[in-house]
């Protein structure tokens, strides 16, 4: 009952959907039609079918419904709530029905709140929106229906898999969704105003809380996903340039550089075409990303159950979403007149520079990622991994931190070198004062040592904004940019800390030896037999001490599940300010002796701890950005009472 | 005796010619890589893992530290060749295993780190380095970075220096 | 710029149809040596089970072309192809094996169960051997020819019809 009612949501929901692309496409053409008026009620309606849709699956999920297909594929009557609950989006058809009702809402907030806009751009953007979410509907309810319904329901579910509840592999997929989703919003919005033409600050400034709550939730996402990496897989890598990460990371430098255009375009009426072009591409890469980790056309250690099927069904919402914008973009082109001139030295200067070099990371990233599959064309196989995105991304990133360094000291328009040339030269000395102390002390490679001094570099540079400005009376927003800046160069410098200076020893120790990592002393107490509700493990009991210190209790685990069979391991981590010791066991050796892993790995940490700075600074001008909407929107309405009052 | 950290690598071949495999009753595992790998694990009973001990050096590191980080930064770029995509320093299947011992007795005995390199190249083709040598094939992977850096600095001269 | 947008928009379709035809191959899963045409690296392996004589490159380089089979039996193909190794003993070939990490008793089990087509049978217990010829997996084939030198590669068990290419390639490895 509650499947066929979700299902009947959601074919209500594309009919709406359908409705909302016609209406608007008719409104396009012609605004004093009748049909215009149904293209927001239609958004909003849509909105709550899909919450409908979305909802009977959520239910189905808890009560385990095992007549349902994909409950009886994905869940188990004995799984904890929170995981059943988590179970609904934790597969393909879930996945795709909670893209498609974020989408859903998405529009039907905009369709109910949004009136700055001229209301043709509405209109054509809210019918982008339908174009796109109609590709989506029709994936679900001809390729992907998750409420199908099995015949002979199962008497339990198959799905157990202790290695799936984990909350924060739980929590991964609607955190990037919520970022691509978002996306979706900002390219809509961009087809919009290519379509009518208004391409201006307004738009600019409607677009940006969407980009930045997407981008945000990128962020944390991207975040998340390296750290479960960085203690679930047992080699304490976080990040390998691996096609599904980068699928994650494209998007993010597309939206990065789209965030900063944006805010141009809204303060300044400047950088009209790179924002368009940038609203494309973000969603675009966010398509690429699903297609290429659905499609299993790349070999991946993260790859999803992947089907050439649904993969053709992507490529087809892609070629005819990218290439229509990219279409679009190309023959509006001589339409987006100039915006206003700014000189070299100016913030829009380094904004200027900024996106330029995100995009040449991004396509960097993009050829990389998908040169193994040209060439596999030609029959040729070649692997393209750390060694070349390292370096060649850097030689991009690199001289980007330096501009990231002293844009944001820089006055719009025009500003000159005399007046930043103090903060631009404490700047350097720091710079150089970390590149000199570094290198002699510490001979370390030329990545990481540039690494660790320009992020240096930036960690001042990015406080010094606020130099001079009463810290009371700040905004939000600039506070945001402050935080994130810092946040980058924080994770910048866990992660050529950690690159250079990690520690690792391999070895075989027998109960009582003690062995040295680093500052640290380790002793091998014991190895124990240990169970738990649907395992057996042995477990090692290491004593660890920092310095001499007294020494704390670890005990990492070669874990073995028997329903489904499998085996694991469970790192042991210790943390301190200054970093981590993660430790694993592995198997018995010659002699009575235990392998045992152990690295000390200095300011790892953090990495994840800079990735939360970005995304917090995020969300201190995203706040901000509100709040500064609100007190506008009272203000005019304040404004329009008075006017009434007295007329 | 059982490998050092147990995860079940296996991939025998699977059948020539078969096309690629859906799976279909483990659509539901999506998004886990792990899943992925006991799914190619699942098509072989687990009893089936060769039982002998890894290869001296899989698990040991060379006396020499300084030996070690050269064959540990060369381990980290040669790819595994029974994973979906991993390093063989990041992989605990046998055969990883068996590539680190290859890896750090050369090194040991003083080879460098390119002809170790250049040795499993001359056996699997590029596709076991995941640092990709200038060759006829993998030319545009090198100058298109350079068009870009051009084409960067193109149109940031145009564009801001122009309005001087 | 105008020309630089009508390129984005050439290289997303050039993009497209690399996916297009890319989904509509099937996925080549193996990893080919690359030392086809190459000569056999020197090696001496120890004999795997009691009743059969080790490996050596030198036993492969003796003027005869013969078909060396990488398999385990830990290898659930390896037992599947048997048959066809069985039809190629009969039908002439010399086959030898390397048996990869792998117990005697285990070997000598495996050999009783499926049938012992080989003639000799080198023990590799850390894929020394089989690193060395560019394999990556069992059941591997490899036709080597008089002189030592790897003529072909076939990768995975052998199945019905495989057993007349390999016949076909042996014949050629021996002119």
């Amino acid at each position: 009952m509650i499947a066929e009612l979700g299902l009947a949501a959601l074919w209500l929901a594309a009919a709406l959907a359908g409705l909302q692309l016609l209406a608007g496409v008719v409104g396009l053409r012609d605004s004093g039609a009748r049909i215009a008026a149904l293209v927001r009620p239609a958004a909003v309606v849509q909105a709550l079918l899909c919450a409908l849709a979305f909802g009977a699956l959520l239910l189905l999920f808890i009560r385990t419904d095992l007549s349902v297909a994909l409950v009886a594929r994905n869940s188990h009557s004995a799984k904890p709530f929170i995981f059943k609950l988590a179970g609904t989006w934790g597969n393909h058809e879930g996945s795709m029905l909670l893209w498609v009702s974020v989408m859903a809402l998405a529009g039907g907030l905009i369709g109910l709140l949004e009136r700055r806009l001229p209301e043709r751009t509405m209109i054509a953007t809210l019918a982008a929106q339908a174009f796109v979410g109609l590709g989506f509907y029709a994936f679900l309810l001809f390729s992907s229906n998750p409420f199908e319904r099995l015949a002979q329901p199962p008497a339990e579910g198959m799905g157990l898999n202790p290695l799936l509840q984990d909350i924060g592999l739980a929590m991964h997929p609607p955190t990037l969704y919520m970022g691509y989703v978002g996306l979706s919003v900002a390219f809509s919005f961009a087809v919009g105003a290519l379509l009518t033409r208004q391409v201006t600050p307004d738009f600019a400034k409607v677009m940006r809380p969407w980009v930045l709550g997407a981008w945000i939730f990128l962020t944390l996402g991207i975040t998340a996903g390296s750290y479960w990496a960085y203690y679930e897989l047992g080699w304490g890598g976080w990040w390998f340039w691996d096609p599904v990460e980068n699928a994650s990371l494209m998007p993010w430098l597309a939206a990065t550089a789209l965030l900063h255009s944006a805010s141009v375009l809204a303060s300044r009426d400047a950088l009209r075409a790179w924002t368009i072009m940038l609203g494309v591409i973000a969603f675009s890469m966010s398509m690429l990303g699903t297609f290429l980790v659905r499609s299993g056309i790349l070999t991946s250690v993260h790859a999803f159950a992947v089907d050439p099927e649904r993969g053709t069904f992507i490529l087809a919402l892609l070629a005819l979403n990218v290439g229509g914008a990219l279409l679009l973009f190309a023959m509006r082109a001589n339409t987006i007149s100039e915006g206003q001139r700014f000189s070299v030295l100016s913030r829009e200067g380094a904004l200027v520079v900024n996106n330029v070099a995100l995009s040449a990371i991004l396509g960097i990233v993009l050829l990389g990622t998908l040169y193994p599959l040209l060439t596999e064309a030609f029959d040729v196989k070649v692997s393209v991994g750390p060694p070349y995105f390292n370096p060649v991304g850097a030689i991009f990133f690199l001289p980007m931190l330096v501009v990231l360094a002293i844009g944001p000291l820089l006055r719009w328009r025009r500003d000159s070198f005399e007046r930043i040339q103090s903060p631009v030269v404490a700047i350097a000395v720091v710079a150089l004062a970390v590149l000199a102390g570094v290198y002699f002390i510490a001979g370390i490679a030329l990545l990481p040592l540039l690494g660790l001094t320009l992020a240096a570099a930036v960690a001042v540079a990015s406080f010094l904004p606020l130099r001079g400005r009463s810290l009371r009376r700040l905004p939000s927003p600039v506070w945001g940019m402050v935080v994130a800046h810092f946040g980058v160069a924080v994770a910048l410098f866990g992660m050529a800390s950690d690159t250079a200076f990690q520690q690792e020893r391999l070895v075989a120790a027998e109960v009582g030896d003690t062995i040295e990592d680093g500052p640290w002393a380790i002793t091998l107490v014991s190895v124990e037999p240990a169970a738990g509700p649907n395992w057996t493990a042995l477990e090692a009991t290491l004593a660890a001490s920092y310095k001499g210190g007294t020494p704390s209790i670890i005990r990492p685990q070669a874990r073995s599940f028997w329903t489904p069979p499998q085996e694991t391991s469970e790192v042991a981590l210790l943390t301190r300010w200054n970093g981590q010791l993660y430790a694993a066991l592995g198997g018995e050796a010659e002699g009575d002796r235990w392998q045992l892993r152990l690295w000390w790995k200095p300011f790892v940490t953090w990495i994840w701890y800079g990735g939360v700075l970005i995304a917090l600074g995020g969300l201190l001008a995203l706040i901000g950005r509100l709040a500064g909407d609100l007190k506008r929107r009272n203000a005019r309405a304040q404004i329009a009472l008075r006017r009434e009052t007295t007329a | 005796m059982i490998g050092f950290i147990r995860r079940p690598r296996c991939r025998s071949h699977p059948a020539a010619g078969k096309p690629r495999v859906h799976e279909p009753l483990r659509r539901g595992f999506a998004f886990v890589g792990i899943a992925m790998l006991i799914l190619s694990c699942l098509a072989i009973p687990t009893s089936a893992q060769d039982t002998l001990p890894p290869a001296p050096y899989a698990y040991t590191q060379i006396d020499d530290p300084e030996l070690e980080a050269k064959a540990m930064a060369l381990m980290e770029t040669l790819r595994c060749l029974k994973c979906q995509s991993q390093s063989i320093a990041d992989s605990d299947a046998p055969m990883a295993g068996d590539m680190r011992h290859q890896v750090r007795s050369r090194i040991a005995a003083g080879e460098s780190p390119e002809q170790v390199r250049a040795w499993l190249v001359a056996r699997y083709g590029d596709y076991v380095s995941y640092k990709p040598a200038v060759s006829s094939t993998t030319w545009p992977l090198f100058a298109i970075p350079l068009l870009l850096l051009a084409l960067v600095a193109f149109i940031l001269f145009r564009r801001l220096g122009r309005t001087r | 710029m105008t020309w630089f947008r009508w390129i984005m928009l050439g290289l997303a379709i050039g993009l497209f149809g690399l996916f297009a035809y890319q989904l509509s191959q099937p996925k080549d899963e193996f990893i080919h040596s690359a030392m086809i045409g190459e000569t056999i690296p020197p090696f001496d392996l120890p004999p795997a089970v009691a009743d059969r004589p080790g490996l050596s490159s030198a036993d492969l380089a003796d003027g005869q072309p013969k078909l060396l089979n990488v398999f385990a039996s830990w290898c659930v193909p390896c037992a599947a192809e048997a048959p066809n190794l069985a039809r190629l003993e009969a039908a002439g070939a010399d086959i030898v094996a390397v048996a990869i990490r792998d117990r005697p008793e285990d070997v000598a089990r495996f050999l009783a169960t499926y049938g012992n087509p080989f003639t000799r049978i080198g023990k590799d217990d850390i894929s020394a051997v089989q690193l060395s010829i560019g394999s990556s997996g069992v059941p591997e084939t490899f036709v080597i020819d008089g002189d030592g030198v790897i003529r072909y590669q076939h990768m995975g068990d052998i199945r019905d019809e495989h057993v007349p290419v390999l016949l076909a390639e042996l014949r050629e490895a021996g002119e």
